[in-house]
């Protein structure tokens, strides 16, 4: 009675056959159109969701752009051309959150991909307690944004734990902020936090790249007597050719959809100091419920990042 | 050495103060700020926050709302994305560099731009609902728990994991399974999968974060209170006068499973990120 209910189970390849493809000359091997059957059973599921929650929301949002849909309305949805546009261009709030967000991306892009490259070389080599440093550094990271976004908001408070600890280093010198509620202190305030809470995720990207890097080449940069910072630049560097547009990319197109932190910390104030392109398109789309004005918003922020992302592959193209 | 002890105490310290803060009052939250006592559990130390955060909010019920969404999308995400990878990577389906080109360019759409239009379609699809005998069709998955589930268990970063994996697992394993009349299904479940945990541990961790962690998209279609998880509970602490050391406890309730559950899968997850080969 121990038999494995698999083994009993029809296999989908034993599924009825619809009648055979005329000819198939070039496919002698037996069960060829059997492969075809079941791969494709195989690969459906998967396939048909994507379509379904992915490629078709994607035109979909393309469409509703130019159109007038709200989310609940009672009047029929209406080709409008290209006015949700027109008043988006014309709307001082989206060109602050565009300044916003770069402001963000070319701050975090730099440093962050740095922070996370010197996270993924200090524990490269096995060492004792590597993989307790390996954990903690992940730690902020399975740490969800919206709890780090609470957490850091309490400690950025005038009485907060931020400025004592910068009151307690500096001996009383440095009389903190009011992080959050000051307009030329609260971007600053979430890219810290921002960068905090994802540099490790990136440290993992970098750790796979370092990995990869041939432990030969080591040594014999070392036999040629290369110094430690010759070793980096001239081994570690090129060798992570891949690894950098990898994590250019995803560090970017993960600043430019800044929202999480704005939503729990300070929901784009103060005087849109701190509003996003997605935080827009969410007031707009969900607390106001215009499907549309959101979906022009999407596509704008989809071009960018298409753009952005292209430069970037262009900018670090394998030069031959 | 030092400074990799350094670089811990920056990644932990907001952590190691928020567990702490959540065991003390308020008034010594507050007290303790100016000193290391802010990371040390010392002084009025009890669960009290925890007991209080249970009254102020349905607690037990986001958590197992948040349980069960994020367990049945990590299982169906699995099960889907592996099978799917199975036949691109070991199959001679025609077509298959297609489609696996096509999946892996979904990557570059943000979830960010596809959550309005997606409001709107999942709000358009049918609901088929069993009702005693008769099956009863209504119009709109908002607000249910399926429309947290279903749009997120196909994923085109984890097909492209499995792929990489199964990749690396000899192709004559199949041949000799398929000399022993094994099928396509059987080869996928008997040889290839019990070959590819450290893929399975990576795709579990990497699904099961944001769907623990969704908030955006929660916030945008659930309305009911009893379909809620965890992370839309953070909202009722700032209706009323706010307990920060509540706050800090609910957070803490609701980071420290995934913390746990990290830590036991973390060996195989970071290993096999680290040979996976996430290059690009």
């Amino acid at each position: 009675m121990t038999t494995t209910p698999l083994d009993t189970r029809p296999r989908p390849a034993a599924a009825p056959t619809p009648a055979p493809l005329p000819s198939a000359p070039r496919h002698r091997r037996a069960g060829f159109l059997r492969e075809q059957i079941s791969g494709w059973g195989m690969i459906a599921p998967a396939a048909v969701l994507l379509l379904l929650f992915v490629f078709l929301p994607a035109i979909l949002g393309f469409g509703l752009a130019f159109t007038n849909a709200r989310l609940i309305s009672p009047r029929p949805v209406e080709f409008v051309g290209t006015d949700n546009f027109a008043r988006l261009f014309a709307d001082p709030t989206f060109w602050r959150a565009l300044l916003n967000v770069t402001y963000f991306a070319v701050v975090v892009v730099p440093v962050q991909s740095a922070l996370a490259l010197a996270m993924a070389l200090l524990i490269n080599k096995k060492f004792r307690g590597v993989n307790f440093f390996r954990t903690v550094y992940f730690l902020p990271v399975v740490t969800s944004m919206v709890v780090v976004s609470l957490l850091w908001l309490f400690m950025y408070r005038k009485d907060g734990l931020i400025n004592e600890l910068l009151s307690t280093f500096s001996f009383g010198l440095i009389q903190g902020a009011d992080w959050l509620n000051d307009p030329a202190t609260a971007m600053p305030a979430i890219i810290a936090l921002s960068i905090w809470q994802a540099a490790g995720f990136h440290m993992i990207i970098w750790l796979a790249g370092l990995q990869s890097i041939s432990g030969e080449l080591y040594e014999a940069a070392q036999l040629d007597g290369a110094s430690r910072w010759h070793q980096f630049r001239y081994v570690t560097w090129p060798g992570l050719k891949h690894t950098r547009s990898l994590v250019l990319v995803t560090i970017t197109i993960q600043a430019l959809g800044l929202f999480d932190q704005v939503s729990v910390m300070t929901q784009g104030g103060p005087l849109d100091s701190t509003t996003t392109i997605i935080y827009e398109a969410v007031r707009s789309g969900f607390k106001q419920q215009e499907t549309s004005y959101a979906s022009a918003i999407s596509l704008v922020f989809f071009v960018l990042v298409l753009l952005i992302s292209a430069v970037q592959r262009y900018l670090t193209r394998e030069k031959d | 050495m030092l400074v990799r002890i350094l670089f811990a105490a920056v990644a932990a310290f907001p952590i190691v103060f928020m567990l702490v803060s959540s065991l003390k009052p308020d008034t010594q939250i507050f007290g303790d700020m100016s000193s290391v006592a802010a990371f040390l559990p010392v002084g009025n130390i009890s669960f009290d926050n925890y007991a209080a955060v249970f009254d102020r909010v349905p607690a037990a019920r986001f958590l197992v709302n948040s349980i069960g969404i994020s367990a049945v999308t990590v299982v169906l995400g699995i099960f889907i994305n592996s099978l799917c990878a199975f036949a691109l990577s070991r199959m001679e389906v025609r077509g298959k560099r297609v489609v696996f080109t096509v999946i892996l360019a979904t990557l570059i759409v943000p979830f960010q731009t596809l959550a309005l239009p997606l409001v709107w379609w999942v709000n358009q699809l049918p609901y088929f609902e069993l009702n005693g005998f008769s099956l009863e069709i209504s119009k709109g998955w908002l607000d249910t728990y399926q429309v947290q589930i279903i749009p997120f268990i196909a994923n085109a970063f984890s097909i492209y994991l499995f792929h990489q994996y199964f990749e690396s697992i000899p192709k004559e394993l199949d041949e000799a399974a398929r000399i022993d009349g094994a099928g396509w299904f059987k080869i996928y479940r008997q040889v290839v999968m019990p070959l590819a945990g450290p893929a399975t541990a990576t795709v579990a961790i990497l699904t099961f974060l944001p769907a623990w962690n969704s908030y955006l998209w929660p916030l945008m279609v659930v309305q009911s209170e009893e379909l809620r998880p965890v992370m839309i509970g953070i909202q009722y602490f700032f209706q009323l006068n706010v307990s920060w050391g509540e706050v800090m406890a609910y957070a803490s309730l609701i980071t420290v499973p995934v913390v746990v559950l990290f830590i036991a899968f973390q060996r195989s997850f970071i290993n096999s990120i680290a040979s996976s080969g996430v290059k690009g």
